[in-house]
């Protein structure tokens, strides 16, 4: 064995690699409930692709015939609905884990000086992943599927001079048709996997390169052992993170399982009603409403009455979170040790953004918009009291080491 | 003290999350019976495939669905499911194989002439309208001599669909009350009121509805017993294999703290 490893490192970086990224790579010892999403997150990425490559060997992408594909692999394929279920209950567990994990960087500053571009290569994964959800959900050809593919495409018509040629241009037809699906399908199992898997590798590699943050925002590394130069406060991601992590896979799979096996369609949230009608051009469903990882941000639109500000809007509430590690000039990067004034925006951010959430689900009724409105001015209110408050912030002393 | 904001943010979050189900049910459409749905009753599913094959198939399709699944899924053998539900042929003049999707012979076009819509599949109906809605749907036709088949529906206004059920229901009139909302009167449906007695008793009509609709919930989803039985499975595996994970994370981490 050792022989073989030996003849193997000769060649390629085996051993290095592994030392690098797992077995020497130093961890704070003290993250907590929220530093098992980074994993998981991956964990699911890998569960998306593998389920995703059977349901490519069934699914037919085709106009004519995708709808019943779909019905096809749930019937007569052998264990198809329990590889279709998987891949429609992961969509669900990537966007949860992913939007935790971000809450995890708010919370704890791990955006912040020097990890920046892990903060970018997070965005941009983001990113990937609302257009990788945004076009898989067209595959299965149903009532939402088309309907809500017309919805948000439109979005793109209210871009002055260029839109209805933009949109024109993305469904390929002057409906969504069988072009728009063929262009879908390749986008979504070719192009942005391959965009995803390599952001993914690049927010790595970003993470290893400066180490991670941890629950108190101390750098780590400011205090090594001087013979070793391993940093007191660090263990080696292996195996203690590794054995460490099986037990949050253990345990994120639980909940997967209920949901996969016991409500797979989320009452209507997760697969909705009318998608389990074949899309038909000529008959509008009574209600449209994205699926419910869009959500807030569909608020955001739905709540400014002039198209082109709500677009304008929608996608800057996206923007802005790309600018975090400049909106925030406070040094201290915990929210431990940060202001009360910095917790309860913090907290009325996350509050707007699921309140946002819930309210895009409902019909558009004069309160509810009205309700929009006003946790829509909340969120963007979240960026600007940072981005005044943050530069001279009366905060709490940081302590040298990690506690417990 | 370091977490507790972090619990507050958590609970909030919790709370948030749990209110969302409730809120939104709130806002829910016209009101429904609730259907008798056991998905593990074979005889009730049975009776229901009865149903559906004498009074749905043929004008409906189940298109997605094959013959010989209701043979396995329920327990029949397949010569049973043949006579019950196969009365046509092939292009070439054999009789539909077993194993073939269960289409039907109607053409849109036809059906676009003699009900002025195409009939709709019947495969996912329970899935895309709710077993409530197809319950209700079917007791709610009443007597209305304005409309070209005879009946309409309180639950889907206007429908192009004939009453086919009317021998076993007996003819029915919806009883309205007028109601003062403010200013604005408003008239709700109070219940039906009996014309002319159909074949079956009110009661067993209702059985027999609750079978039918049974039927379709389950040929909406036909893998949902397997799916039930098979979950509980993989959750107690991950209980036995969590008890094995935690142990490896705590000998392990003896020597960090």
């Amino acid at each position: 064995m050792d022989k073989l490893i030996g003849w193997i490192d000769d060649r390629f970086p085996l051993t290095k690699m592994w030392n690098e990224h797992l077995a020497e790579y130093y961890t704070p010892k003290n993250f907590n409930f929220w530093y098992f999403f980074g994993s998981l997150a991956l964990l699911v990425l890998v569960i998306q692709i593998v389920s995703g490559i059977f349901l490519t060997m069934h699914y037919k992408p085709d106009g004519a015939t995708a709808f019943a594909s779909v019905e096809y692999i749930m019937r007569d394929v052998p264990y198809g609905w329990l590889i279709r279920y998987i891949h429609s209950t992961g969509a669900t567990a990537f966007f949860v884990v992913v939007y935790l994990h971000m809450l995890r960087g708010l919370l704890y500053g791990s955006y912040k000086q020097p990890r920046e571009l892990i903060w970018l290569f997070g965005m941009f994964i983001y990113l990937a992943l609302m257009a990788e959800a945004f076009m898989g959900y067209l595959l299965p050809w149903g009532q939402m599927s088309y309907w809500g593919a017309q919805v948000i495409i439109s979005l793109f018509g209210a871009i002055p001079v260029i839109g209805d040629d933009l949109t024109l241009w993305i469904r390929g037809d002057f409906v969504i048709g069988d072009a728009t699906l063929n262009r879908f399908f390749a986008l979504h199992v070719i192009a942005l996997p391959f965009v995803l898997v390599f952001l993914v590798i690049a927010h790595i590699i970003a993470l290893h390169e400066v180490g991670s943050n941890n629950p108190d925002g101390v750098e780590i590394k400011k205090n090594k052992d001087p013979e070793t130069h391993i940093p007191l406060d660090g263990i080696p991601f292996h195996p203690y993170y590794t054995v460490k992590d099986i037990v949050g896979v253990v345990v994120f799979l639980f909940f997967f399982s209920i949901v996969l096996f016991y409500f797979p369609d989320g009452g209507g949230y997760l697969l909705e009603h009318a998608n389990f009608i074949a899309s038909d051009p000529l008959k509008t469903p009574e209600h449209i409403a994205p699926v419910w990882y869009f959500t807030p941000f569909y608020a955001i639109l739905r709540a400014v009455p002039d198209k082109l500000m709500g677009v304008g809007a929608m996608f800057a509430a996206i923007a802005l979170l790309f600018f975090m590690p400049w909106i925030d000039r406070c040094k201290v990067k915990s929210v431990r040790y940060r202001s009360g004034i910095y917790k309860a925006n913090l907290a009325m951010f996350v509050i707007s953004f699921v309140v946002l959430g819930w309210l895009a689900m409902q019909p558009a009724t004069p309160t509810l918009t009205l309700m929009s409105q006003l946790f829509s001015f909340f969120y963007f209110a979240f960026f600007v009291v940072l981005f005044v408050t943050s530069k001279n912030e009366s905060t709490k002393p940081v302590p040298d080491r990690v506690t417990s | 003290m370091k977490n507790a904001t972090l619990k507050k943010i958590t609970t909030l979050l919790l709370a948030a999350a749990l209110m969302m189900p409730v809120m939104a049910m709130a806002s829910g459409g016209a009101h429904l019976y609730e259907a008798p749905i056991d998905i593990n009753d074979k005889e009730s599913l049975r009776r229901g495939a009865k149903a559906f094959a004498d009074y749905c198939y043929s004008c409906h399709a189940a298109s997605y669905m094959r013959f010989n699944r209701i043979a396995k899924d329920l327990e029949m053998s397949e010569e049973d499911v043949r006579e019950m539900m196969i009365h046509t042929r092939g292009k070439k003049g054999d009789p539909t194989k077993i194993g073939e999707l269960m289409k039907v012979s109607m053409t849109s076009d036809y059906a676009k002439n003699a009900f002025g819509t195409a009939v709709p599949d019947l495969s996912l109906t329970a899935r895309a309208r709710g077993a409530d809605w197809v319950y209700s749907y079917l007791r709610s036709f009443y007597v209305d001599p304005y409309r070209p088949t005879g009946f309409n529906n309180t639950v889907f206004p206007d429908v192009g669909m004939p009453h086919v059920l009317w021998s076993l229901q007996g003819l029915q009139e919806p009883v309205y009350e007028t109601t003062m909302h403010g200013d604005v009167e408003v008239e709700e449906l109070k219940g039906f009121e009996s014309v002319q007695a159909g074949t079956l008793s009110r009661v067993e009509y209702d059985m027999f509805l609750g079978d039918l609709t049974n039927f379709m919930v389950y040929l909406a989803e036909p893998v949902q017993v397997e799916r039930r039985s098979l979950g509980w499975k993989v959750l107690l595996f991950l209980v036995v294999f969590f008890g094995f994970a935690y142990a490896l994370k705590k000998e392990y981490w003896k020597d960090v703290h």
